[in-house]
C-alpha cells in the first residue's frame, strides 16, 4: 500500500467533509447576522466574518498540521503535564483577566481573546482517556472512579469560580463517557431523576413533583422489578396513581359538597351554636390539602412496605424506597436551594425558562428575540441575508452564542435540520469511529470529543429556542470567535490523529 | 452488558435529543404563526401622524376653536451622545438644570424607555423651534415633533370650550385601545363631549428599523401607510357674541348665566364665572396648579353643576301646580301681613307690597305668603293619604320640569340638583313627624332644593314654550355630525298648556309695569320687547343674599330663555335681572341702547363679598 493510498484510507474524510461543511456555514451565517452592522465584506479584516475568515484558514491549517505533522503518540505522552498547564491557565485567568459580562474566564491579549475553558474541553478529554484506559482500571471499584470524577470535577469547580457555570455544565456531559465505559446505569438515572425533580417542584409544584416521581418508580419498578411481582407492583402502583391523579379534583369537589351542605344546614338551622359547631367538626375538610393526603398515603404505608423488603430480601424495592424518600427530601428543598443557593441571575434565567415569570423585555428578552427569530423563518426560511431580526440586530451576540438564530430565520426549518444533521452525523461518526479502535485511550476520547460537541449543540441550540436557560457557550464550529474555533478543531483533529494512527498499524 | 449495547444506547439517546429539538423548532417555525407577527412588530415601526383637531364653529359659523402649530421637543436617550447642556438649554429656553434633570430621569427609567421616544418639551413656539431645527444635527437624538395645538379667537370661555391635554394613564385604560400614551384627548366641556367627532383619526407611516431603533428604509416603499383623517368640524348652538357678552356682563362675579333658544333646546350661551381664561386653555398643563390652586374654583362649571337654591324664580312652578290640581285658581285672592303667619309666632316674612292679591300679581309682585298658601293647599289636598304622599306627587310635577335629575345634555359633567321627596323629610324628622308647614319653605324655592342655572334656563324655556321643552343642548346637527334624535323630541311637564298663559302674564307684568307699579324687575324691561321675567333672591348661608333671575322674550313665539345666578349679588333685581335681560337685548337687538347699566354690570365687582374656603 502506498503512502498516499494509505492517507486516503486511513484519514475519516467524511468526517473533515462535515467539520468543513460546518464551519463554512458558521462563516455564512456570521456574515449574514454582521452585514448590515458592520459593511458588506465576507473577507475583509474590519468585519467579523473577514476574521471569522481568517480564524477558519488558520483552523484549516491547524487541523492539516494536528492531522499530518504532528505525531500522534505526543498526546498521550504530554497528557498529564497539559493538563495541569491549563488548570494552572484556568486559575490563572480568574485573577488577570477583565470582567466581562460578571465572568473571569478571559485572557485578552490585545487584538485576541481567548477562554482557556475551551482548550481545557480537550486537556480533561486527553487526560480522562489516559486514566481510564490505564492496565487495570476498573470503574466499578469505587477508587478508580472518584479517580475520573476528579479529572473531571477538578477543571469544572475552577471554571464555576470563574463565573461561567454555563461552561461547566458541559462537563456533566463526559458522564456519558463514564457510562460507555461501564458506570451503572442507576447514576444516569438518579441524575436524571434529579433534574427532572427540580423542575418539576418549581413548574408544578410540589405534589405532582412527587406524584411524578412515585410514577417513575412504579414503572421501574414493574419493568426492572423481581418478575414474580411485577403484576402486584403494576395493579397496586396503577390503583395508587389513578387515585392520586384523580384527589386534587376531587377534594375539590368534596369540599364543594361539604360547603354546601354547611350553607345549607345554616339556611335551615337557626341555632348559632349547632351551625358553628357543625362548621368546627367539618371545616378540617376544607383546610385539606392533596399533598398530606399524598403524603400520609405514601408514610402510612412505609413501613409496611420497609419491612416486606426487608423480609423478601427484595433488593430493588429497598432501593426504591430508598430513592422515595430521597426524592422527597428533594422536592422539599428545592424550594430553599432555589431562593437561597443560585444566584439571582440563574434564578431569572431558570424563571422565565419554565415559564413562571413574563419577561419579554429584561431576563427573558434574549430567549424571546431569539425565539421570534427562528420562529418567523418558516420551512424555507427568509433567505441568505433576507433575515430582519438577525441582520437588524434585535437578536442579541447574534454572531456568537446565538448564531443558530440566523440559521432558523434565513435557512428556515430545512436549513435547521440540515445543521442538526450534520452535528449528529458528527457526533455518531466521532461515537462509530471511536468504537473501532482497539486502543481505549483512543475510544475513550474520541467519546470524550463526542460528548463536549453533543452538550454543546443540545445548550446552545436548547437555549436558542427556549428549551434550556440562556447559558452564554458557542456552537461548536458555527459561532464567531477564533479560540473557540480552533480549539474544537483541535479537539476533532486529535481524534482524527489518533484515529488515523491506528488504522495505520492495524 | 456489553459495551457495544452501551454504544447503541448512547446513540438511542441522542436521537431521542435530537428529535427534541427538531420538534420544538418545528412548532415554532411551522406550527406558530405568532413569532412571525412578532417578527413584523419587532422591526417595522409605525411612526404615527397626527390628525389635526375638528374645528369648534358657533351657531352662526364663527370659529370659537381653531388649530394652530406648535413643536414638541423628542428624545431618544439611547441615540443621545455628549452634547452642550448650556447650548442646548440656551437654544430651548429653558435652564440647563431642567436638561440635566430630564436626562437623569431618562436615565432611571432606561429599560422601560427602551428605544423609544420620550417628549421633553411640549409646544415650544415656531421661533424657539426654528432656532433648534437650525443646530439640531450637534444634539444627536433630540429631535422635533410638529403638533397641533388649539387657539381661540373668541373669549368663549374655559368652562364651555373645555380644554385639550394629554391621556394619563387611567384615561388610556378606559378608552379601550383608542388611545395611547402621549395622545391628546379633550378633558371638559365641548372638547370632551365631541372628542369623537373632534379627534380624527391618527394615521402612520411605516418603516423598517434595526433594533438601536434606528430607521433603515420605507416599508414597501410606502404603499401601507396610512394618512391621518382630520377631526370633524363641529358647529355648536352657541352664539359666539352673546356668548363673549356673557362673559364680560359676568367678570369679576361668581355665578353664572345660560341662555336657551326655548323653540329647540339649543344652549345659546353657557357661562360660568369665574372661569378659566382661554388664554390658559391651550396650555393647560402649565397653569393646571394655578387653576385648581385659585380659591374661586375655575374649573367648577357652575352653569351645569352649582347646585343653588332657586329662590322666588320657583313659585312659578308651585304655582302651576296648584293650578293643575285645581288648588289655585288664577283669580284667588290672599292676603299678606309682611309674610305668612304659622304655628304661635313663626313667619314666613315677605317684602311691602299691596294686599291682598291674586295669581297674576303675586308673580309681578313675588309675594312670599301667597305661594306659602299654593304649597300648603297642595300638599294638604284631601285626595292624598298624607302629606307624604302630597309631597311624593308634587316631586313628581317637579321632576317632569327637568329639576331633580340631569336633563340629559350633551354637554359632560353635568349635575342633577336636588329635589326633596317625604323619604328626606322622614330621615330628618321621622315618619309622620312632619307637616306642610315643615316644608314651607320648598314654596319659596328655598329649603331643601337645589337647582344648577341650566335647571333654571330649561325651567324658563318651558314656560316661555307654555309646557314642553327640548333637553338643552350644545351641538348642532351639521355635515358628518349627528345629534341624538332625543333632543329634537318635546319633553312635557305634567302641568297642560291652558295654565300657562296666565303666569306668563304676571312674569310679563313683573318686567313692564313700569317702576313703582309693584314689579320686581321693571329694570328687566327693554323696549318694544315683551320680556316676561321672574325674579329671585335666594339665602346664601355664607354672606348676602344670591341674586337669581329668569327670563324669556318676546313674551309670543320667544326667541331666547335666560337664567342668571349671581352669587351674593342681593336682589334678584340688583344684578341678574339687568344681566339677563342686557343678553335679551344683545341677542335680540344687536346692539345694547342702555349703556349706563351695561357699563355698571360690566364693572361691578362682587368677588369681595364672596367668601371662599
Amino acid at each position: 500500500m502506498t503512502e498516499k493510498a494509505h492517507t486516503r484510507q486511513s484519514v475519516d474524510w467524511a468526517l473533515i467533509g462535515v467539520y468543513v461543511l460546518l464551519v463554512l456555514i458558521g462563516w455564512l451565517n456570521i456574515y449574514a447576522a454582521t452585514h448590515t452592522s458592520e459593511g458588506g465584506s465576507l473577507i475583509a479584516w474590519s468585519s467579523r466574518a473577514g476574521k471569522q475568515f481568517v480564524w477558519m484558514l488558520t483552523a484549516f491549517g491547524l487541523a492539516a498540521f494536528t492531522l499530518f505533522v504532528l505525531p500522534p503518540k505526543l498526546w498521550e505522552a504530554v497528557c498529564i503535564p497539559f493538563y495541569l498547564f491549563v488548570a494552572a491557565l484556568l486559575v490563572l485567568v480568574i485573577f488577570v483577566s477583565s470582567d466581562v459580562k460578571g465572568s473571569h474566564s478571559w485572557f485578552d491579549l490585545g487584538p485576541v481573546r481567548f477562554q482557556p475553558a475551551e482548550i481545557s474541553k480537550i486537556s480533561t478529554s486527553l487526560l480522562l482517556a489516559y486514566v481510564m484506559s490505564r492496565q487495570g482500571y476498573r470503574i466499578t471499584r469505587l477508587k478508580d472512579l472518584l479517580l475520573a470524577g476528579l479529572v473531571i470535577a477538578a477543571p469544572m469547580l475552577i471554571i464555576v469560580a470563574e463565573s461561567e457555570t454555563g461552561s461547566a455544565l458541559v462537563y456533566a456531559g463526559f458522564i456519558f463517557v463514564l457510562y460507555r465505559e461501564g458506570l451503572s446505569g442507576w447514576w444516569l438515572g438518579v441524575i436524571g431523576l434529579v433534574i427532572g425533580l427540580f423542575v418539576a417542584t418549581l413548574t408544578l409544584g410540589a405534589y405532582w413533583a412527587i406524584y411524578l416521581m412515585v410514577g417513575c418508580l412504579v414503572l421501574c419498578n414493574v419493568v426492572m422489578g423481581p418478575p414474580g411481582k411485577r403484576w402486584m407492583h403494576g395493579s397496586v402502583g396503577g390503583a395508587f396513581l389513578l387515585l392520586m391523579a384523580l384527589l386534587p379534583s376531587l377534594l375539590g369537589w368534596l369540599c364543594t359538597l361539604v360547603q354546601g351542605r354547611m350553607d345549607a344546614l345554616a339556611a335551615r338551622v337557626w341555632v348559632p351554636q349547632a351551625n358553628e359547631s357543625f362548621h368546627y367538626f367539618w371545616s378540617f375538610l376544607l383546610d385539606l390539602k392533596p399533598i398530606v393526603l399524598l403524603l400520609g398515603t405514601c408514610l402510612l404505608s412505609f413501613p409496611w412496605l420497609a419491612w416486606r423488603a426487608y423480609k423478601e430480601r427484595d433488593y430493588f424495592l429497598a432501593v426504591t424506597l430508598l430513592v422515595f424518600l430521597l426524592g422527597i427530601a428533594l422536592v422539599f428543598s428545592t424550594e430553599y436551594i432555589f431562593e437561597n443557593v443560585l444566584q439571582p441571575h440563574q434564578k431569572g434565567r431558570i424563571e422565565v425558562l419554565l415559564g413562571m415569570r413574563e419577561d419579554p423585555s429584561g431576563m427573558g428578552y434574549n430567549v424571546n428575540q431569539s425565539k421570534i427569530a427562528i420562529g418567523s423563518g418558516g420551512l424555507l426560511g427568509k433567505g441568505f441575508l433576507k433575515g430582519t431580526q438577525t441582520t437588524f440586530g434585535f437578536v442579541p451576540e447574534q454572531a456568537t452564542d446565538f448564531i443558530f438564530c440566523t440559521v432558523g430565520e434565513e435557512w428556515g426549518f430545512l436549513g435547521c435540520l440540515l445543521v442538526i444533521g450534520l452535528y449528529v452525523f458528527l457526533i455518531a461518526r466521532l461515537l462509530a469511529d471511536a468504537e473501532q479502535c482497539r486502543e481505549p485511550f483512543i475510544r475513550i476520547y474520541g467519546y470524550g470529543v463526542a460528548a463536549c460537541i453533543f452538550m454543546h449543540l443540545v445548550i446552545n441550540i436548547g437555549m436558542t429556542i427556549g428549551l434550556m436557560p440562556v447559558i452564554g457557550i458557542p456552537l461548536p464550529l458555527l459561532s464567531y470567535g477564533g479560540s473557540s474555533l480552533w480549539a474544537f478543531t483541535l479537539l476533532i483533529f486529535i481524534f482524527l490523529a489518533l484515529y488515523r494512527d491506528e488504522k495505520k498499524y492495524f | 452488558m456489553s459495551a457495544n449495547g452501551r454504544h447503541i444506547r448512547l446513540l438511542v439517546g441522542l436521537g431521542v435529543v435530537t428529535v427534541l429539538l427538531l420538534g420544538k423548532i418545528f412548532t415554532l417555525q411551522l406550527l406558530s404563526s405568532q413569532y412571525k407577527e412578532d417578527a413584523d412588530r419587532n422591526s417595522t415601526v409605525y411612526e404615527t401622524i397626527y390628525p389635526t383637531r375638528g374645528v369648534i364653529y358657533d351657531r352662526n359659523g364663527v370659529v370659537l376653536v381653531g388649530n394652530k402649530i406648535a413643536y414638541d421637543i423628542l428624545v431618544s436617550p439611547r441615540q443621545v451622545q455628549a452634547f452642550d447642556t448650556l447650548q442646548l438649554a440656551a437654544i430651548l429656553d429653558v435652564t440647563p438644570e431642567f436638561i440635566r434633570r430630564k436626562m437623569q430621569e431618562y436615565d432611571k427609567r432606561k429599560s422601560s424607555i427602551g428605544f423609544q421616544d420620550v417628549t421633553m418639551l411640549r409646544m415650544i413656539p415656531a421661533e424657539t423651534y426654528l432656532r433648534f431645527d437650525e443646530v439640531k444635527y450637534r444634539f444627536p437624538g433630540f429631535k422635533g415633533q410638529v403638533r397641533g395645538v388649539r387657539y381661540y379667537p373668541v373669549n368663549a370661555g374655559g368652562n364651555l370650550l373645555g380644554y385639550v391635554s394629554e391621556v394619563d394613564q387611567d384615561y388610556i385604560r378606559r378608552s379601550d385601545g383608542q388611545y395611547r400614551s402621549g395622545d391628546y384627548a379633550g378633558m371638559t366641556g365641548i372638547e370632551a363631549a365631541r372628542e369623537a367627532d373632534l379627534r380624527g383619526e391618527k394615521g402612520y407611516h411605516i418603516y423598517l428599523r434595526n433594533s438601536r431603533n434606528q430607521i433603515e428604509q420605507p416599508y414597501k416603499d410606502g404603499t401601507e401607510d396610512k394618512e391621518a383623517i382630520p377631526g370633524r368640524n363641529i358647529t355648536t348652538t352657541i352664539d359666539a357674541t352673546l356668548q363673549q357678552y356673557g362673559q364680560q356682563l359676568m367678570q369679576n362675579k361668581v355665578g353664572s348665566v345660560v341662555a336657551i333658544e326655548p323653540s329647540t333646546g339649543e344652549i345659546l350661551a353657557l357661562v360660568s364665572s369665574p372661569g378659566i381664561d382661554v388664554e390658559q386653555l391651550s396650555d393647560i398643563g402649565k397653569h393646571y396648579a394655578d387653576i385648581a390652586g385659585n380659591p374661586y374654583k375655575p374649573m367648577y362649571n357652575r352653569a351645569v353643576q352649582a347646585s343653588y337654591p332657586p329662590g322666588s324664580v320657583f313659585k312659578l312652578v308651585n304655582g302651576l301646580i296648584g293650578l293643575q290640581e285645581g288648588v289655585l285658581r288664577p283669580e284667588t285672592m290672599y292676603s299678606c301681613n309682611h309674610g305668612y303667619h304659622f304655628g304661635a309666632g313663626h313667619k314666613l316674612g315677605c317684602h311691602g307690597h299691596k294686599s291682598p292679591l291674586n295669581m297674576e300679581e303675586s308673580i309681578m309682585m313675588s309675594c312670599n305668603a301667597y305661594y306659602c298658601y299654593v304649597l300648603k293647599n297642595i300638599l294638604d289636598n284631601r285626595k292624598w293619604d298624607n302629606v307624604a304622599d302630597g309631597l311624593d306627587h308634587w316631586h313628581e310635577y317637579v321632576e317632569s320640569f327637568g329639576f331633580g335629575r340631569k336633563l340629559g345634555s350633551d354637554f359632560p359633567a353635568e349635575l342633577s340638583g336636588s329635589i326633596p321627596t317625604s323619604r328626606t323629610y322622614n330621615r330628618s324628622y321621622g315618619r309622620g313627624r312632619w307637616n306642610s308647614t315643615t316644608v314651607i319653605s320648598l314654596s319659596i324655592g328655598q329649603g331643601e332644593i337645589l337647582a344648577t342655572p341650566m335647571h333654571l334656563a330649561n325651567l324658563c324655556a318651558t314656560i316661555a314654550n307654555r309646557g314642553h321643552y327640548y333637553i338643552p343642548h350644545i351641538v348642532k346637527a351639521s355635515e358628518g355630525v349627528e345629534i341624538d334624535p332625543r333632543f329634537y323630541e318635546r319633553q312635557y311637564t305634567m302641568v297642560d298648556t291652558v295654565h300657562f298663559p296666565k303666569l306668563i302674564r304676571g312674569m310679563w307684568r313683573a318686567v313692564n309695569s313700569g317702576p313703582g307699579m309693584g314689579g320686581t324687575a321693571w329694570i328687566a324691561h327693554i323696549d318694544s320687547l315683551d320680556v316676561c321675567g321672574k325674579t329671585g333672591t335666594a339665602q346664601n348661608p355664607r354672606g348676602a343674599d344670591n341674586s337669581v333671575f329668569i327670563c324669556f322674550a318676546p313674551m309670543d313665539n320667544p326667541r331666547i330663555a335666560v337664567a342668571a345666578y349671581v352669587e351674593n349679588g342681593g336682589f334678584g333685581a340688583t344684578y341678574a335681572a339687568p344681566i339677563a335681560s342686557l343678553m335679551v337685548e344683545k341677542y335680540l337687538k344687536d346692539t345694547v341702547r342702555r349703556h349706563a347699566l351695561e357699563e355698571r354690570m360690566i364693572n361691578a365687582n362682587l368677588m369681595d363679598r364672596v367668601k371662599h374656603d
